[in-house]
């Protein structure tokens, strides 16, 4: 049943947000991660880098919240000055995933003549596990955080690309497209303006997904000790770090994991509840 | 039927194609000298050409790419710079952890998944439904390598009744190799049954409604008997699916957690040959496993085909 309309559409949109409970708890876990990882210098005890031997492997207590690393760096404070690099690779690779996918998505769908290439790149793209593909790229463009971005944005804009393409092939033919094409649109303002508009749903519930795979690959690739320096803390870096202490100092790892477990976990939400809200026809558990 | 069978094999022989040239591109965008990337900074310009020549980089693209596909067509991938072996004998050499994990992995993952999916679907809305739904999304958020840390931490390191990484040695018996992929199983195992899960309770969902499971019922027939006779058997071909790619990116997960465990695996192989720039390696692998879930694709479409009689072509 649709929400009641105002002239502005806005209170609108709202109700239909907080009427689904997933989406309405995932924005909140997620809002309140970033705004930690943001105000990391303002929240976080001690500095990320601040080195202290006495204070060693300390387990979690009122002073050292989630402990302290074999340097005596407070693991709280590097968990959420991590939060700024992890989210940033995060949103970064989904962005340029975005930007590749959708290009390719929109030239293969439009124009017949890209079609076949394109579709099968898409499929040959497809066919490589996302990891392996990232780190052979890292490979071979040389590891730092840029390329693990670079690496990222290619591996996923695939996923993108094959949905913008499927929907392209269905709106060119629709008669509103076909209208602006007889009145002289050019193509890149139909193709924008009329095409992309249609599409903007399930892009959002998709970069939502790929946002939240691009941060479990960035994890794994800084785990493998293949993407960003072990020096630079990010929470694949961490849980990297904790993985020989781990008899002795088991919340080394423990915490970072569990924020990438919470940031991945509701950016999922996040995703199922905009799928749910924008496009019903898309919903999984019909 | 055939015509469509021909389609399919032609179709997946084109990407394999695009798959072969995207790999040739990968390993040719390396800033600089591939040559001098791999053999570290203490070369001498003399093994940097002998390299160079060995791996024909001192040729044009256009022929390094002919020669490329030819030695792809006769299945050769180059020998390993730092292993000094062929890459598909390295490949083979490492291929038993990896494939008893995956199955291992799969098995795990399916006996979780397939029960609660179903029961889930059934019990549509109640608390266990919800409980399921909930327990997908969790395992879908976990790193598998975080898990294999954990399961490390609580059954090797703290209660000690299983190994807690590498495959037991060379003279180490089957079963004792077994003993040591339970826990690198169950990590992979329990992160991947989410997928599985989410499949097979919207699959049920969608069949459990059909006129079908409707006339079964009314003819009396146990519910057992509805859900699993016919619902499920229908409910099957879609899971079926999402089983066999689940199995084809679960050599994905096999990298990481291999590394985790310290499993002498293609994971295991592939990450060192990153660490060491070893580019035919990595290479070989990546054809390897892009050609392994292609053909896992094409297997699936050929089982629809087989088991179900709605799908002709």
């Amino acid at each position: 049943m649709a929400a009641p309309a105002s002239p502005a559409g806005r209170p609108r949109l709202a109700s239909l947000i907080l009427q689904r409970k997933t989406l309405v708890i995932g924005l909140i876990v997620l809002t309140v991660i970033a705004l930690l990882a943001i105000l990391a210098p303002l929240i976080a005890p001690y500095s990320p880098s601040r080195l202290s031997v006495v204070n060693r492997l300390k387990a979690p207590s009122e002073r050292w919240f989630f402990g302290t690393d074999e340097f005596g760096r407070d693991v709280f404070s590097r968990t959420i000055y991590a939060g700024q690099l992890s989210l940033l690779v995060g949103a970064a690779a989904t962005a340029l995933a975005a930007v590749l996918g959708i290009t390719l998505g929109l030239m293969a769908g439009f124009f017949r003549r890209f079609d076949g290439v394109i579709a099968r790149i898409i499929d040959a793209m497809m066919a490589f596990p996302d990891i392996l593909l990232a780190i052979s790229l890292v490979a071979a463009l040389g590891p730092s955080l840029a390329t693990v971005i670079v690496a990222l944005g290619i591996v996923y804009a695939p996923r993108l690309a094959r949905i913008v393409r499927a929907s392209t092939l269905i709106i060119r033919e629709l008669p509103y497209v076909e209208a602006a094409r007889a009145l002289g649109v050019p193509t890149w303002r139909i193709m924008t303006r009329h095409v992309l508009r249609n599409l903007v749903s399930p892009i959002l519930v998709q970069a939502s997904f790929i946002f939240a795979y691009a941060m479990l690959a960035e994890a794994s690739l800084s785990f493998l000790g293949v993407g960003v320096s072990p020096e630079i803390p990010t929470w694949g870096t961490m849980i990297a770090g904790g993985r020989q202490y781990i008899g002795q100092a088991d919340w080394m790892m423990l915490f970072p994991g569990a924020a990438i477990v919470l940031t991945v976990l509701s950016l999922q939400l996040v995703g199922d509840g905009l799928r749910d809200l924008l496009d019903p026809r898309l919903r999984k558990d019909l | 039927m055939t015509r469509y069978v021909m389609q399919r094999i032609l179709g997946m022989l084109a990407v394999m194609f695009t798959v072969v040239t995207i790999v040739f591109i990968i390993v040719r965008v390396a800033p600089g000298d591939p040559a001098a990337v791999m053999l570290g900074p203490d070369a001498t310009a003399a093994d940097i050409a002998g390299l160079r020549s060995r791996l024909g980089l001192d040729q044009s693209l256009s022929t390094q790419y002919v020669l490329f596909l030819g030695q792809m067509l006769r299945g050769d991938l180059g020998q390993s710079i730092f292993l000094n072996m062929p890459v598909l004998s390295a490949l083979a050499e490492r291929a038993e952890p990896t494939f008893f994990l995956t199955l291992f992995s799969i098995l795990i993952a399916s006996a979780i998944a397939l029960p609660v999916g179903i029961l889930s679907a059934y019990r549509r809305g109640s608390l266990f439904d919800q409980l399921a739904t909930t327990f997908a999304m969790f395992a879908a958020s976990i790193p598998s390598f975080w898990l294999g840390l954990i399961l490390i931490q609580v059954f090797a390191v703290r209660y000690g009744w299983m190994p807690a990484s590498g495959y037991g040695g060379p003279d180490a018996s089957f079963l004792e190799r077994l003993r040591h992929l339970v826990l690198p199983a169950l990590a992979l195992g329990i992160v991947s049954s989410a997928l599985i899960t989410r499949f097979t309770r919207a699959s049920m969902l969608d069949v459990l409604n059909d006129d079908y499971v409707r006339t079964a019922r009314s003819k009396g027939m146990g519910e057992w008997g509805v859900v699993m006779k016919h619902a499920f058997k229908n409910a099957l071909i879609p899971v079926l699916t999402v089983v066999g790619l689940t199995a084809a990116l679960l050599i994905s997960g096999a990298v990481v957690t291999e590394t985790v465990f310290s499993l002498p695996g293609i994971g295991n192989l592939v990450v060192s040959a990153v660490l060491r720039r070893d580019y035919p390696v990595i290479q070989g692998a990546l054809l390897v496993i892009a050609a392994l879930y292609v053909l896992i694709n094409f297997l699936i479409d050929m089982l629809y085909l087989a088991i179900d009689p709605r799908v002709r072509y």
